[in-house]
C-alpha cells in the first residue's frame, strides 16, 4: 500500500485516459501531461496505460508500505526520498517503510509519479483516471491507502533518459480549428501576435485565458469537442479545453493544440504567459 | 435515396469532422447515423464517432491522421455508402414527476406561458422528442422537438444546484440534469431514472438517434421508481423505431 500521509494541494489517480464513452458525454481524462507520464511508465516498462499520481502545484507526502520501484516526472517540485534529492526520469528503489515528500515548486505545474506495475485502485470504464461522479472520489485525501504490487527486483533496461526542454517552451504549437475561417484579420493579428496570461480559471477541465480578442456573433450547433480544442466565446474569452473537458460544445472552435501543445500547457499556472504559433 | 453533401474538416492530429447542413432536421440525423453505421462495418475498430445534430467528428485512438488521405476516403465512401443501411433506434418512455415540490418553476412558468400547470404538463409530456446529441455532461441529452408554445428563457441566475434527474426547459431545449450540477433552466420536474448509472451493464441506454417521451407519475410512483432505478432493477419501456 501507497499511504497518504499528507495529500498535497489536488492529487489525483490517473492512466492513460477513458475511451469509447465519448458519445455518452463521458470525457476522456487521463494525464494531462501524456509526454511524462508516457516516458516514466517506459523507463519502469508499465504498460502505456498504467495509472500514475498526478501532482498539482504542491506535492504530497507518500509513505511506502512495500518493495517497489519508482519514477518521476513533469513539474520539479524539489521531490526527497527519506530527505535525499531525488530526480525526474531515474528508476529509484523504494523499500518498505520509504517516504516520498516534495518541496518547493520550481519549474512546472504538474508533477508526475510511477509506480512499478502501475497503481490499482477502482478502474471505472475502463480507466483508473479520477473523475467525479464517474469515480466515488476526484483526488486522493490524507491516510487514504492505494494498492500496488511489491517489486523486489527489478533491472531496468534503460536506466534514466535526458531531461525534458518543453517546461520552458511558452509557444504552444496550433491547427486550425474547424471554424477558424470565422475569424478576422483583427481576430488573427491578435491571437498570433500577443502574450496571453494563464487565468486563475485553470483546471483539468480547462484553461481561461485572461486577455480578450475581439468578439463575435457567430452562432453554431452543438458538435463535438477534443481536448485542446481553443473555443472563442461571444465575448471574445479563449478557453482551452483539457482532459476532463466537456465532449461537445457550441462556441467555435477556432484552434487544435497539438498533444505536446496539451503537455506544454498543462504544465503552466495561473499567471504564466502563453502565445500561439500555426503550423 | 438523395444524399446531402457533406464537408469534411481537419480537427486536430488525431481527428476529422464531417459535416452536414448546418440545420436541426430529423432527415440530417437520420443521415449523419447512417453512415455512422456504414462507417463503422467498413473501417478499422480503432475510430471513436461523436454524432451530434449536423456533424459527425471522427477519432482515431492510435494513430495521427493523413487528412487529405482520409478526406479523399471518406467523400468516396459516402458516394458509395449504402444509403438503406439500418441502424436501430428505440422511443424511450421516461417517468417524470412533475410535482410542485420537483417542479420549482412550474408555477412561475405557468404565468409566463399564459398557460395553466396542467395544460403545460400536458404539452410537455405529450411530444416525442429526438436526441440529436449527448454532451457537456455523461448522459446529458440534446433533446429537440420542444413544442414553440414551451419556448422560454433561461432564468436570469443560474442556481448554483439543480438536482440530479431535473427536468428543465430553456430556450427551444429541454432535458434532464444527469447529475447534481449549477444550471440555468426552469426547473418543472424530476426523473427518478438515472440516465447515466455505472450499476447498469450498458451505464448509458439512450444514443443518439433514439426518442424520449416524459409521462408523468404521481408522488408515490416516482418513490418506487426511485429505489428502483437506484438498485438497478428499473427498466424503462423502449419501443423499437424503424422496426
Amino acid at each position: 500500500m501507497l499511504k497518504i500521509l499528507k495529500s498535497g494541494f489536488f492529487t489525483t489517480i490517473q492512466d492513460a485516459g477513458r475511451f469509447g464513452f465519448r458519445n455518452k458525454g463521458v470525457p476522456i481524462s487521463g494525464v494531462m501531461d501524456s509526454i511524462s507520464v508516457e516516458r516514466i511508465n517506459t523507463l519502469l516498462e508499465n504498460e502505456s496505460s498504467a495509472a500514475v499520481l498526478e501532482i498539482t502545484m504542491t506535492g504530497p507526502t507518500l509513505l511506502f508500505e512495500e518493495n517497489t520501484y519508482v519514477c518521476l516526472a513533469g513539474a520539479l517540485i524539489s521531490p526527497t526520498l527519506n530527505n535525499e534529492p531525488v530526480e525526474n526520469y531515474k528508476v529509484y528503489k523504494v523499500s518498505s517503510g520509504d517516504i516520498l515528500s516534495y518541496g518547493r515548486l520550481e519549474k512546472g505545474f504538474r508533477s508526475y509519479l510511477a509506480v512499478k506495475g502501475g497503481l490499482k485502485t477502482e478502474k471505472i470504464l475502463g480507466s483508473y483516471s479520477q473523475y467525479v461522479p464517474l469515480t466515488s472520489k476526484k483526488c486522493i485525501s490524507e491516510n487514504e491507502e492505494i494498492q500496488y504490487e511489491v517489486c523486489n527486483l527489478f533491472e531496468p533496461k534503460i536506466s534514466e533518459v535526458k531531461m525534458d526542454t518543453y517546461l520552458d517552451f511558452d509557444f504552444l504549437e496550433v491547427q486550425r480549428g474547424p471554424e477558424f475561417n470565422i475569424l478576422t484579420d483583427n481576430h488573427l493579428e491578435a491571437l498570433f501576435s500577443k502574450d496571453f496570461t494563464i487565468s486563475k480559471k485553470n483546471n483539468r477541465m480547462a484553461y481561461q485565458l485572461d486577455e480578450k480578442i475581439e468578439g463575435h456573433s457567430y452562432s453554431m450547433l452543438t458538435s463535438a469537442t477534443l481536448p485542446g480544442t481553443v473555443q472563442l466565446t461571444p465575448a471574445g474569452k479563449l478557453i482551452v479545453l483539457m482532459k476532463d473537458g466537456q465532449t461537445t460544445g457550441g462556441y467555435p472552435r477556432i484552434l487544435q493544440l497539438s498533444e505536446t501543445s496539451i503537455c506544454v500547457l498543462a504544465q503552466k499556472k495561473f499567471g504564466d504567459f502563453i502565445n500561439f504559433k500555426l503550423t | 435515396m438523395n444524399k446531402y453533401p457533406i464537408t469534411i474538416k481537419p480537427f486536430g492530429e488525431n481527428a476529422v469532422l464531417i459535416e452536414w447542413p448546418n440545420k436541426v432536421e430529423e432527415v440530417i440525423l437520420d443521415d449523419i447515423l447512417r453512415f455512422q453505421a456504414f462507417l463503422q462495418l467498413e473501417i478499422e475498430n480503432d475510430w471513436e464517432f461523436i454524432p451530434a445534430y449536423n456533424s459527425l467528428t471522427l477519432i482515431n485512438l492510435k494513430t495521427k491522421i493523413d487528412f487529405s488521405t482520409i478526406e479523399k476516403q471518406l467523400l468516396k465512401m459516402h458516394k458509395d455508402s449504402d444509403s438503406t443501411s439500418k441502424r436501430q433506434n428505440y422511443l424511450w418512455k421516461l417517468p417524470v414527476c412533475y410535482d410542485l415540490e420537483f417542479g420549482i418553476d412550474l408555477e412561475e412558468l405557468s404565468k409566463e406561458l399564459k398557460m395553466s400547470i396542467e395544460e403545460l404538463i400536458k404539452m410537455h409530456s405529450s411530444h416525442e422528442y429526438i436526441v440529436y446529441g449527448i454532451g457537456f455532461l455523461p448522459g446529458f441529452m440534446y433533446l429537440g422537438g420542444l413544442p414553440k408554445s414551451l419556448e422560454t428563457q433561461r432564468k436570469s441566475e443560474p442556481r448554483l444546484k439543480v438536482e440530479k434527474g431535473a427536468v428543465g426547459l430553456a430556450g427551444k431545449q429541454t432535458g434532464i440534469y444527469p447529475q447534481e450540477s449549477p444550471g440555468g433552466w426552469n426547473i418543472i420536474g424530476n426523473c427518478p431514472i438515472p440516465v447515466f448509472n455505472l450499476k447498469s451493464e450498458e451505464p448509458c441506454f439512450v444514443s443518439v438517434g433514439d426518442k424520449i417521451k416524459f409521462e408523468a407519475i404521481p408522488r408515490a410512483e416516482y418513490e418506487l421508481h426511485k429505489i428502483e432505478g437506484e438498485v438497478g432493477i428499473y427498466t424503462p419501456e423502449k419501443i423499437v423505431l424503424n422496426a
